[in-house]
């Protein structure tokens, strides 16, 4: 789960790192005052959850407040890669100095998080990874022991960062990784953190990423979670326990785990198809969840036939064809369906199924040959 | 022979008393895996299976009573980094873990503390290990797969089932098939799998099922070039997945165009290994 730059801010000055003085506005007015308070000169931000903010033109200066509530409303009323800007961040401005970057992630080959760091920070940081590699510098974080301050000496010092601000420097390094930790965090980004014109470190900008299986214990940051990045049918998912992601295909897909689902999606698309969606009913999937897997996956107007794909393990067939025939019995679906069912109680979850008129395969390359078959409008046995 | 289970395992199962414990305690047990007790804190002394496997309160007092060589993980997410611990500080060598949804900075601590200790961890979120006509150790469908000289390794559940099934429709049997799970951070990867694939001698080629996300594919396929002499056959799955979405596994989601599909194909068809375009070709191409 992302969480925006005003809420990753907080966070980060809970822990003791220095952020610029500013407020979330979701009115122009609101901003206006905002601009007052901080004295006239500020950074109007919009708060989506995409990148590329600044060169879309969401991010902008404002020299009085009432210029501040102009922008506000400008950028307000913009649509930032499909999303809508719904709050701006009103951020007192600063004169920038220096752009350093600062992160952590969790690099996986080396099972630890990492700290990475660079002089050359600033909005063309991934430029810098591609060409300049060796201008960021990696430290691993052992996470049976933290970030022990001579790390984040040994950072400071391999960045060339002028020795008055090692201490502070510390400070925001073992801030952003404590704030990492607590939050169980997959991304904490300082991007940039900027040594201003009055020589301090600024921390302007700030990104966060949760584990959304930590999530359970982090009820407060839960209640963060921004719906709009998430297609209606995606929020619809969640709530019952389904893992769906959209996709702009015809043919619906119902399978039981992430990677038989995606060999799904793969093997449609080799025989010529394109598949609507992403959809894993779970392992021990009920007949509820089944039925509001195919409620969801019809809702997509797209969808001009669903293949159903089944390898009982966990999930019963008997079970699946229940949940199927109660998902039909209220849906009342136009579209054509194909299922493959095998595994565990798999001739009588077919046995149960037909009288519903769904069109049977044997194997995965035969299901997937016939929905794009039947999308392509030809006649299938 | 096989790999890391077989006749001789002696099974523990944390987390006995549960749903899930207790469903695949049966299939396991019906499958001639040898599961000598169970584990649930605050029910030592009760006995599960109409009184076939004793049940202890804590790991330790299990293993010294059982002498038990393995242990099985069904606990929900939330105490699962602490059920490998205990496992672990009890000195069982081989912890299978199938629990999905543990929280990534657990499974970091987890790792970084078993690498010091010496115990072997398979998962999570992985479907176990199946050792066909010998031992079932965790939920792979028992009647999928049958007896034979192919290894398998998996980073996924139903797509290993699909696999197995397959080769089992042509007649080709399996020495060990191992789940080592489709989270970003796990106990036993690919390497450690193909490593002892090489080493057993009743295995003579390997299956081995990645996914997009990560470079572990990619790592494996420097490995197989420069060390196995048993061919390798692959399939990747999530070719289609578009990228910086999380496709249900935690572990499989492409961030920064890394661990896409193609690359990892490019990288193993580099090392000789043959790609499948899907499941059901790979029977063909062993």
């Amino acid at each position: 789960m992302k969480l925006h730059e005003y809420q990753s801010k907080l966070i980060f000055a809970k822990y003791g790192i220095p952020i610029p003085k500013g407020r979330v506005a979701a009115t122009p007015e609101e901003a206006k005052h905002i601009a007052e308070e901080l004295g006239g000169r500020v950074v109007i931000k919009s708060q989506v959850l995409v990148g590329g903010r600044g060169k879309a033109g969401g991010i902008r200066l404002a020299k009085t407040s009432r210029e501040a509530e102009e922008i506000a409303g400008q950028i307000l009323a913009m649509e930032i890669k499909g999303l809508p800007v719904r709050k701006v961040l009103v951020d007192e401005a600063a004169a920038i100095g220096k752009e350093i970057y600062l992160g952590i992630t969790n690099d996986r080959a080396a099972h630890k998080p990492v700290m990475m760091a660079s002089m050359a920070g600033g909005v063309e940081i991934e430029e810098v990874a591609r060409t300049t590699p060796e201008l960021i510098i990696k430290v691993h974080i052992d996470p049976l022991l933290g970030l022990r301050d001579y790390q984040s000496r040994d950072i400071a010092y391999r960045i060339d960062l002028p020795r008055e601000h090692w201490r502070i420097f510390g400070q925001i390094a073992r801030g952003l990784w404590q704030a990492y930790l607590d939050s169980d965090a997959t991304l904490a980004e300082i991007n940039p953190l900027v040594i201003t014109g009055d020589n301090r470190l600024l921390a302007l900008d700030g990104k966060m990423v949760l584990d959304d299986n930590a999530l359970f214990r982090h009820l407060d940051l839960a209640e963060l979670r921004d719906l709009d990045v998430e297609a209606p049918s995606e929020v619809e998912a969640r709530r019952y326990g389904l893992s769906f992601i959209k996709l702009d295909g015809s043919i619906g897909c119902m399978v039981n785990g992430a990677g038989l689902a995606m060999t799904t999606m793969d093997i449609i698309k080799l025989f010529g198809g394109e598949p609507a969606n992403f959809l894993d009913i779970g392992g021990g999937a009920s007949s509820e969840k089944v039925a509001a897997a195919l409620r969801i996956i019809l809702t997509d107007t797209n969808v001009k036939a669903v293949l159903f794909n089944v390898f009982g393990g966990i999930t019963r067939g008997d079970e699946v064809a229940r949940g199927i025939l109660v998902a039909l019995e209220e849906v009342k679906p136009q579209v054509p369906m194909i299922i493959r069912l095998v595994g565990t109680n798999a001739e009588e979850g077919l046995r149960m199924l037909a009288n519903a008129k769904m069109i049977t395969a044997e194997t995965l390359a035969d299901a997937a040959r016939k929905s794009v078959a039947i999308v392509n409008g030809e006649a299938v046995a | 022979m096989s790999i890391l289970v077989n006749k001789h395992t002696r099974l523990l199962v944390q987390g006995v008393t549960g749903n899930e414990g207790l469903f695949h305690t049966t299939q396991m047990v019906t499958y001639g895996t040898t599961v000598v007790a169970g584990i649930t804190p605050g029910k030592g002394g009760e006995w599960v299976l109409d009184g076939k496997i004793p049940v202890f309160d804590s790991v330790k007092v299990a293993c010294e009573s059982t002498g038990a060589n393995a242990s099985i993980i069904f606990v929900p997410a939330r105490f699962s980094a602490d059920a490998i611990f205990e496992a672990a500080d009890a000195g069982i060598p081989l912890i299978v873990c199938i629990t999905e949804g543990i929280p990534v900075l657990d499974m970091m601590r987890v790792r970084n503390y078993l690498d010091q200790k010496g115990s072997r961890l398979v998962g999570p979120n992985c479907p176990g290990l199946l050792t066909p006509g010998e031992a079932k150790v965790g939920i792979i469908p028992g009647n999928i797969a049958i007896s034979g000289n192919v290894g398998v390794v998996s980073r996924s559940g139903t797509l290993t089932y699909e696999v197995l099934y397959a080769l089992k429709l042509v007649g080709m049997g399996v020495s060990t098939c191992v789940g080592i799970g489709g989270d970003p951070v796990n106990g036993t990867n690919f390497i450690d799998c193909l490593q002892m694939f090489e080493a057993d001698p009743l295995t003579e080629k390997v299956v081995m099922i990645g996914e997009i996300g990560g470079t572990d594919e990619e790592r494996a396929a420097e490995y197989i070039a420069d060390h196995m002499t048993k061919p390798v056959v692959s399939f990747i799955a999530g070719q289609t997945a578009p990228p910086g979405k999380r496709m249900g596994h935690a572990g499989a989601i492409i961030e920064g165009g890394a661990g896409t599909a193609a690359e990892k194909v490019k990288a193993l068809q580099a090392a000789g290994v043959k790609v499948a375009s899907h499941p059901e070709e790979i029977p063909s191409l062993l």
